[in-house]
């Protein structure tokens, strides 16, 4: 099963519980987990596996051949990302405002574009016993996160074959990089907590979700530092809430010492207890 | 280049839920009608849950453009479906469509399209809004459409007003709440920031991304000072952050206690100032004043 976990509002537990339902599940089952919050991941500074190899994560751009350009200035006129400014002499190419669109490309009439991988960033893979990991890491100065985590969620389709459980780390937010890592996903978790920046970022992702019909329930993190909306807004909304954390100075301090919190945190096991039972029995039934 | 009168702060974290928002909120509280807010987390944002803005202006924001497939003029060729990097090109039962989520508006199948049925429409991408705030600031704030693209065109878009609003208004500062992360909607609120404002807490994640944050701003050359959250949730990294603070010449501005308070002045749709027998008050005040002596 592929599960999503994400977040409008950043900071409500995305990677607390990726890692650690990753490594709860991965006592019986084989799990993959996936870091796809590209500009920051940090999921691996919880896990601290093995590293089994590291691919650089690329994206194609047209890479100007002086020989054979004619400096009629189409390239120019076909980019609308403002990626080629074509001068008297030479055509300049911004490789980070690039889409990979390919058009400059392949209607160049002297072939003096062609389209060579640039590097934007890394994907590692680490992994020891039931327990894959796979991070994506953007290189600090770019500016695209989804061609990165297009080319680790490609990555790790090709690496997880027998694995029961794939789980995605997604980015925070509610545009196209968070899209892009919940879109192959069965199912959405979406992490929120009981206060107002928490339900206000949360009704976003639902919009943004539903716009697309996915399939997706709601953990409500940090239970007891705020107030009930977030519990009416989602069963006004008829939206599951799959299960309840409360709130907690212990897994706040677990979470900055970068250690797994389940083993010490009775509530927080029979949370991850209730998340796998939803998702085994009652996901795909509302 | 005549420098320009106004200055722009810029906060932003790397890591999200460190406090961005409560924070800067507390410093626009103390900076009353000086200055004007912007809240550049554009597919996030949360400032106008604390600040109460009555919307004065709101205008549509369009960014880039979606292909559109004149289904008269389509001859079910399919070569636009073989250009599309994006897999944006649906077949349907009469003719080829475009799947609007998936398009990049790159216009690749417009110039190769043998009929010329398919044309470049303006995309909607969100609406910006000017507000003012119950403390009377302007505040430029906008919202992405779901699941938007060009945020960093948005982030930019609010802070082009923002920067008009201040030159018409004669006011002195820019405050900006900026985005998570490192990407595009970042990089575009650091263009033209005068001083960056990094809000930390002691977490081996949060220092991780404070460290790919502030070689980000480094590029782009900005002065920089740091604010520490939740500073006693972990001694050992607080430590260790103030160590590369020092080292990277970043001023510490505060550290601030970990306390619920914050969310509790957040449930009334208040700033943390605003709470009765609040403790922050002298590190807040502390650190509005050293970020206004920065600017100077």
């Amino acid at each position: 099963m592929k599960i999503a976990i994400a977040s409008g509002k950043g900071g409500t537990g995305k990677t607390t519980l990726s890692v650690n339902l990753a490594s709860w599940l991965a006592l019986q089952d084989k799990v993959v987990l996936v870091d796809l919050d590209t500009e920051e991941p940090n999921s691996g500074i919880f896990l601290k596996l093995p590293l089994i190899r590291s691919i650089i994560g690329v994206k194609p751009v047209p890479v100007w051949q002086s020989d054979n350009c004619l400096h009629c200035g189409k390239c120019q006129g076909y980019c609308q990302f403002h990626a080629i400014i074509s001068l008297p002499s030479e055509v300049l190419v911004f490789p980070k405002l690039c889409h990979s669109c390919y058009a400059c490309s392949e209607l160049c009439p002297a072939s003096a574009l062609p389209m060579l991988n640039e590097k934007i960033g890394k994907i590692d893979h680490f992994a020891r016993e039931n327990l894959t990991f796979i991070e994506g890491k953007l290189d600090v100065g770019q500016e695209m996160a989804v061609p990165l985590i297009k080319q680790a969620i490609t990555y790790t389709e090709s690496q997880s074959v027998n694995s029961e459980w794939l789980i995605f780390d997604s980015p925070p937010g509610n545009a196209c990089p968070m899209i892009e890592a919940t879109k192959v996903a069965d199912f959405i978790i979406l992490i929120s907590e009981p206060t107002p920046f928490g339900l206000y970022d949360l009704s976003l992702s639902v919009q943004s979700l539903r716009k697309l019909n996915r399939n997706f329930g709601v953990v409500i993190n940090r239970e007891g530092i705020g107030n009930s909306d977030l519990e009416r807004y989602c069963l006004d909304e008829d939206i599951p809430v799959i299960a309840r954390i409360p709130q907690s100075r212990l897994i706040a301090e677990s979470y900055s010492a970068g250690k797994l919190v389940y083993h010490e945190d009775n509530d927080f096991l029979s949370s991850l207890k209730q998340i796998k039972d939803f998702l085994q029995n009652d996901a795909f039934s509302c | 280049m005549m420098p320009s009168p106004v200055k722009e702060v810029v906060v932003i974290s790397g890591k999200g839920g460190t406090g961005k928002t409560s924070l800067t909120a507390a410093f626009a509280f103390l900076a009353q009608e000086d200055i004007v807010l912007a809240d550049c987390d554009v597919d996030a944002p949360d400032m106008h849950l604390l600040m109460n803005p009555r919307v004065e202006m709101e205008q549509d924001f369009y960014s880039g453009w979606q292909a559109e497939i004149d289904c008269l003029k389509c001859s079910n060729c399919g070569k636009c479906q073989e250009v599309c990097r994006f897999s944006a090109i649906i077949q349907s039962n009469e003719c080829f469509s475009i799947d609007a989520d998936e398009c990049e508006g790159c216009g690749y199948c417009s110039f190769i399209c043998p009929e010329q049925a398919i044309q470049l429409i303006p995309r909607l991408s969100g609406q910006f809004r000017v507000s003012r705030t119950r403390f009377q600031h302007k505040l430029v704030h906008a919202n992405l459409d779901p699941g938007g693209e060009n945020s960093g065109k948005l982030v930019n878009q609010v802070k082009q007003v923002a920067a008009r609003i201040a030159r018409e208004d004669s006011k002195k500062i820019i405050l900006v709440d900026g985005a998570p992360g490192i990407g595009c909607p970042v990089i575009s609120s650091l263009t033209g920031a005068d001083l960056v404002v990094l809000v930390t807490e002691p977490s081996l994640s949060a220092f991780h991304d404070l460290q790919r944050v502030f070689n980000l701003v480094n590029q782009f050359r900005i002065k920089t000072a740091c604010l520490i959250n939740k500073a006693d949730l972990n001694s050992d990294i607080s430590t260790k952050i103030k160590a590369f603070l020092a080292e990277n010449s970043i001023l510490l501005l505060a550290e601030l206690a970990y306390n619920t308070a914050f969310t509790a002045a957040m449930l009334k749709g208040h700033c943390i100032l605003e709470e009765e027998n609040t403790s922050f008050q002298p590190a807040i005040l502390e650190a509005w004043n050293k970020i206004i002596s920065l600017l100077n």
